[in-house]
C-alpha cells in the first residue's frame, strides 16, 4: 500500500471504472483518467485554462477548496453543479483513497 | 489569389517554425489561422505561463516564444490569412492546391501543411435544445456589429469581461433593455468593469440575474423567449429580441475532418518518415497529427516542421539535389 490509493470513475455511460492512482508522481484526476483512457480531452494541459475535464466529486472527501482560475474556468463550463471541479485541480494525494468522480457531461 | 510554396494551417508555434525552415530551403509560406492574431494556444490560452521545456530557455513566456517565432521567420516573409477558418481545398489542373477560407479568399500552393494543433477555436455553444435553429435568428455567439441591438432586448450569458465589457456597453444607449446572466454571484473581470456592471444593475440599466442559466430557448423560426433557472428560486421565462451566451472559446477540429484524411481520435495520421498524410501534397505536424509514441509537445513540433519541409521541396524539386546547410556556415540569408 505505499503511495497507492483507488479511486472510483464513473463514466458518462454510468458505468464505474475502479483504478488505482500513485501519491507520489504528482498526478492529478484528469491525468490518471487520460492514462486510463477514459474519455476526458485536458485540452489546456492541466493548467485550469479549459474546462475539458469537468467532473463532479461524489464522495465526501475533502479536496482543497477550488482557486479562482478554477472557478472562473467553471464559468465557461455547462452542467455545473455544486459538486463540480476541474480534474487537473484535484492532486492525487493519500486522504484521497476511495474518492468516487462522475465525469460531467460534455457540450456540444 | 494568393501563390506560396507551402500553405500552413495554423500560425502556432509549429506553424511559424516551418517558416524559418522552409525559408533556409528558399521556399515561401503563407499562414492561415482562424484566430485574428498569430501564435495558436501560446497567445489564446496562455500567453502569461511560463513553458519550460524549450530546449536553451530553462523558462520563457508563451507570448514571448511567439514573439521570438515571429522575429526568426520575419526574414522569409511569410504572409497571412488571420482571422478566417481554412474551409475547403481543391487541386486544379497543374497540380497545385486551391484553398478557400470561410470568407472566400483563395490560396494556391503545390503543399499544405496542417499545423492546427488543437483545431480552430469556436465559441462554446450552452447545450440548450433547439438552439442551432435559433443561430442567427437573435442567438449569436459572437458580437461582430453592436448596432444589430440598436433598441432591441438583449441577453447576455457568461461571467466573464466580454460578457460584462457588452453588457455596459449595450445598456449605454443601444439596447432598450439588457439582462445580465451568471451561474453565480461573483464576476471574474476586470475589477472596474465589475464594479461599473454592479452600478448599472443598481440603477436599472442592467438586469442582473446571478445564481441563475439559460435552460431553454424558443422561438419559431426566430427567437422570442428564454427560459431561466435560478439555483434555488425556480424559472422565469423572458421575452428577448438576442440572446448572447459568451462562454468563452474551445477548439474544434473544424472543416479538415471532411477532407478525407486519414483521421483518428481528431488528430491526421501521419507517416513518420516526412510526416506526410494519406493525401500526397498534404502534411500534418505538430498537436494536430498522431503515430505511434507522439507526444503533444512543442519540440516535437519543431522537429516535425524540419524534417517535412525536406520532403516537401523534393515533391516541388523532384530534379533538385537538396543539401542540408547549416546556419552557422552560411547564416540566414532571408527573401
Amino acid at each position: 500500500m505505499d503511495h497507492i490509493i483507488e479511486v472510483n470513475v464513473i463514466d458518462r455511460d454510468g458505468q464505474l471504472h475502479k483504478l488505482e492512482a500513485p501519491t507520489d508522481m504528482g498526478m492529478n484526476m484528469m491525468e490518471l483518467c487520460k492514462s486510463a483512457e477514459l474519455p476526458v480531452e485536458g485540452t489546456c494541459g492541466g493548467m485550469a485554462m479549459c474546462a475539458s475535464c469537468h467532473m463532479y466529486v461524489e464522495s465526501q472527501h475533502v479536496i482543497p477548496s477550488k482557486s479562482d482560475d478554477e472557478e472562473d474556468m467553471l464559468d465557461e463550463a455547462f452542467f455545473v453543479e455544486d459538486n463540480s471541479r476541474l480534474g487537473c485541480q484535484i492532486h492525487l494525494a493519500d486522504d484521497l483513497d476511495g474518492l468516487t468522480v462522475r465525469l460531467a457531461p460534455v457540450g456540444q | 489569389m494568393i501563390q506560396t510554396d507551402i500553405l500552413i494551417i495554423g500560425a502556432g508555434p509549429c506553424g511559424l517554425f516551418t517558416v524559418f525552415e522552409a525559408g533556409l530551403l528558399k521556399l515561401r509560406c503563407h499562414l492561415i489561422d482562424a484566430l485574428p492574431q498569430a501564435g495558436g494556444q501560446c497567445s489564446e490560452i496562455y500567453p502569461k505561463k511560463p513553458i519550460y521545456d524549450i530546449p536553451a530557455y530553462p523558462s520563457i513566456l508563451a507570448g514571448d516564444l511567439v514573439d521570438k517565432l515571429m522575429e526568426q521567420a520575419a526574414p522569409f516573409q511569410p504572409g497571412f490569412t488571420l482571422g478566417e477558418r481554412a474551409e475547403s481545398i481543391e487541386k486544379d489542373s497543374e497540380d497545385q492546391f486551391i484553398l478557400t477560407t470561410n470568407r472566400g479568399t483563395k490560396h494556391r500552393a503545390p503543399i499544405i501543411a496542417i499545423a492546427g494543433g488543437l483545431g480552430c477555436f469556436e465559441p462554446r455553444k450552452p447545450p440548450v435544445p433547439g438552439l442551432a435553429a435559433l443561430e442567427d435568428h437573435g442567438v449569436e455567439y459572437i458580437i461582430k456589429d453592436p448596432e444589430l441591438y440598436r433598441g432591441k432586448r438583449v441577453v447576455i450569458s457568461g461571467g466573464g469581461d466580454s460578457a460584462l465589457d457588452w453588457a455596459i456597453f449595450l445598456a449605454d444607449g443601444v439596447a432598450s433593455e439588457v439582462t445580465l446572466i451568471h451561474r453565480r454571484q461573483e464576476f471574474r473581470g476586470h475589477l472596474d468593469s465589475v464594479q461599473k456592471a454592479m452600478d448599472m444593475a443598481a440603477t436599472g440599466k442592467i438586469q442582473l440575474l446571478t445564481d441563475s442559466e439559460v435552460t431553454e430557448a424558443h422561438g419559431d423560426g426566430a427567437l422570442k423567449t428564454l427560459v431561466v433557472k435560478h439555483k434555488t428560486e425556480g424559472e422565469l421565462t423572458l421575452e428577448t429580441d438576442h440572446w448572447v451566451p459568451l462562454f468563452g472559446l474551445s477548439p474544434k477540429l473544424g472543416p479538415i475532418a471532411d477532407w478525407n484524411l486519414n483521421i483518428n481520435k481528431n488528430a491526421v495520421e501521419v507517416n513518420t518518415f516526412d510526416y506526410s498524410t494519406n493525401i500526397p501534397g498534404i502534411y500534418a505536424i505538430g498537436d494536430i497529427n498522431s503515430y505511434p509514441g507522439k507526444l503533444k509537445l512543442i519540440l516535437c513540433g519543431f522537429h516535425e516542421a524540419t524534417l517535412m519541409v525536406q520532403s516537401a521541396f523534393k515533391r516541388i524539386y523532384p530534379d533538385k539535389n537538396l543539401v542540408l546547410k547549416y546556419t552557422t556556415v552560411n547564416g540566414i540569408n532571408g527573401f
